[in-house]
């Protein structure tokens, strides 16, 4: 479904992303692991437009959307749930939900119900101000307004960041629902135990380079991967 | 005696209204830019001159909407122009730029117009005088504060109840979260310039019909008094900023009634500097509470 080849990005002039190349099949969880600063998030931006790539293309469904504008690359099925959240933390519950939905027209209040059906604990404070969820709920949110846009992949920047272990499980679960219920899922996480056990497919980045790619089980015992991000040795 | 101080309430609810709306203009541009648009109070003055040279062709109900479309020109101009290049500097880098336009704005109307102060031209539906028994008004300073409200009634309902304010909403609280959304960021910054000025054009209709002259730097008093005015009423708050306009007409007028006229502006920036003491964010401004 995304096809990514070649993609370099330049951020003042140090290369934080270097020709990586990498496919993120249709119905698949895909997983991007790697330390902080590997050049995961920017990798993300760059698909949404958020960051301009100095060279290499990205193809949704057979068409090119380098260079496009994000409300574009949005328009074409993509959406970020991004790092930290970023819920709107004075509007409500139900409003986070109605702006993840800018760009569709007509009637939202079956895709409201179906993300509430996901996270019922959303519904019982859809009046809240988002500002006022605990992290968790907020994740949720963000899970929850990313697919109101109806997106055929939705992108996860580190959506286990900050959170208690027992809400990550969770997290996870939601994840894989999602997933289960057709959308295709990309998944950046520094959690490289939980990403992998969910993955369909993996890669690890390191210094803006791909250096290691293969099915989660593969990876989850693989020797390097154990070594650098499992913490464990065999 | 009382009808001595009615008149003079009238009038500073007249000039509070006309206030109240340019304050707006900064107040919204605030929310959305983090930058005070420094130029606001000469796109005023501009509103100004182009009523004298529309008035001279159209006939005023043309020329009213001519105004406010000329000064929304302007002020989208002036963004295109002047801010939007500048939407990853530092916000210092955008405030300079206004401060920049704001005089490029007066000493072109300076070379254009000269310093010369110009009549500004009667609007008879505006002008017409009631009388109350020792009170006599011109239509003006009934309709002000009235306008005032009714727009800002509008407005709000714009802010709370549309999905434009909804989008506005997200962009003043956080740009790239918006994108991520869809939302086109600049194409919201314009409409919030848009409606910025087409208040600011209101504004110095109601303004200067009551003040018959205006010149090159007509726009910079007034316009830093409204910027107080969205400071005291806190600024990113609409509603504060109307308040505060009203606040900031009345005083003036109240002072110069009581015939300290010479200390009216100074009282307006002493105002400024107790607001900014006791209570930073205003009257009404949002309280910087993050939670992480």
């Amino acid at each position: 479904m995304l096809e990514i080849k070649g993609l370099s990005i330049n951020y003042g002039g140090i290369e934080a992303v270097r020709d990586i190349s990498f496919v993120v099949p249709s119905g698949q969880i895909v997983t991007l692991v790697g330390a902080n600063g590997a050049g995961k998030s920017s990798t993300l931006r760059s698909i949404i437009g958020l960051v301009k790539a100095k060279s290499g293309s990205i193809k949704l469904a057979g068409k090119e959307l380098m260079g496009s504008s994000t409300d574009e690359i949005v328009r074409n099925g993509i959406t970020l749930v991004p790092e930290g959240r970023h819920v709107f933390p004075d509007q409500t519950v139900l409003e986070n939900l109605k702006i993840g939905a800018y760009l569709r027209k007509g009637n939202l209040d079956e895709d409201i119900e179906k993300v509430y059906s996901i996270f019922p604990r959303l519904k019982e404070r859809s009046w809240q101000a988002a500002g006022t969820l605990s992290g968790g709920e907020q994740q949720m949110l963000a899970v929850g307004r990313a697919l109101m846009a109806n997106p055929k992949l939705i992108m996860m920047d580190e959506p286990s960041l900050g959170l208690a272990p027992i809400i990550v499980n969770e997290i996870f679960e939601i994840i894989k629902r999602v997933n289960e219920a057709g959308t295709t899922v990309l998944l950046v996480e520094q959690n490289a135990n939980m990403a992998l056990h969910v993955a369909d497919k993996a890669y690890v980045i390191e210094n803006g380079r791909i250096t290691i790619e293969g099915t989660g089980k593969e990876l989850l015992k693989d020797e390097r991967v154990k070594k650098a991000y499992l913490g464990t040795t065999a | 005696m009382i009808s001595y101080l009615l008149q003079q309430l009238l009038n500073g609810l007249s000039l509070g209204g006309a206030y109240a709306l340019i304050a707006i203009g900064y107040t919204m541009v605030y929310g959305i830019l983090r930058m005070i648009n420094f130029a606001h109070g000469d796109e005023f003055m501009m509103a100004g001159y182009f009523m004298i040279f529309s008035l001279a062709v159209f006939p005023w109900y043309f020329a009213i909407p001519f105004v406010i479309l000329c000064t929304i020109v302007l002020g989208v101009v002036i963004e295109r122009v002047a801010y939007k290049p500048l939407r990853n500097a530092p916000r210092m880098s955008v405030m300079i730029s206004a401060i920049g336009i704001s005089y490029l704005l007066q000493n072109l109307a300076n070379y254009l117009f000269t310093a010369m102060p110009q009549s500004y031209p009667q609007i008879d539906i505006l002008k017409h005088v009631y009388t109350f028994g020792n009170i006599s008004v011109s239509r003006v300073t009934i309709i002000a504060p009235v306008l005032t409200i009714v727009l800002t009634f509008l407005l709000i309902m714009l802010v709370n109840h549309t999905k434009l304010g909804m989008a506005m909403r997200a962009c003043s609280k956080d740009q790239e979260t918006a994108r991520i959304m869809g939302i086109k960021v600049d194409n919201i910054i314009t409409t919030t310039f848009v409606i910025g000025c087409g208040l600011a054009a209101v504004g110095s209709i109601l303004y200067f019909t009551d003040r018959n002259t205006v010149q090159p730097y007509s726009g910079s008093l007034p316009g830093l008094k409204c910027f107080v005015a969205a400071v005291i009423g806190g600024i990113g708050n609409i509603q504060g900023a109307v308040i505060g306009g009203f606040i900031v007409g009345i005083c003036q007028i109240v002072i110069t009634a009581m015939g300290y006229s010479v200390f009216s502006d100074a009282f307006t920036f002493a105002l400024l500097v107790l607001i900014l003491i006791f209570r930073p964010s205003g009257l009404f401004g949002e309280k910087a509470v993050q939670k992480v």
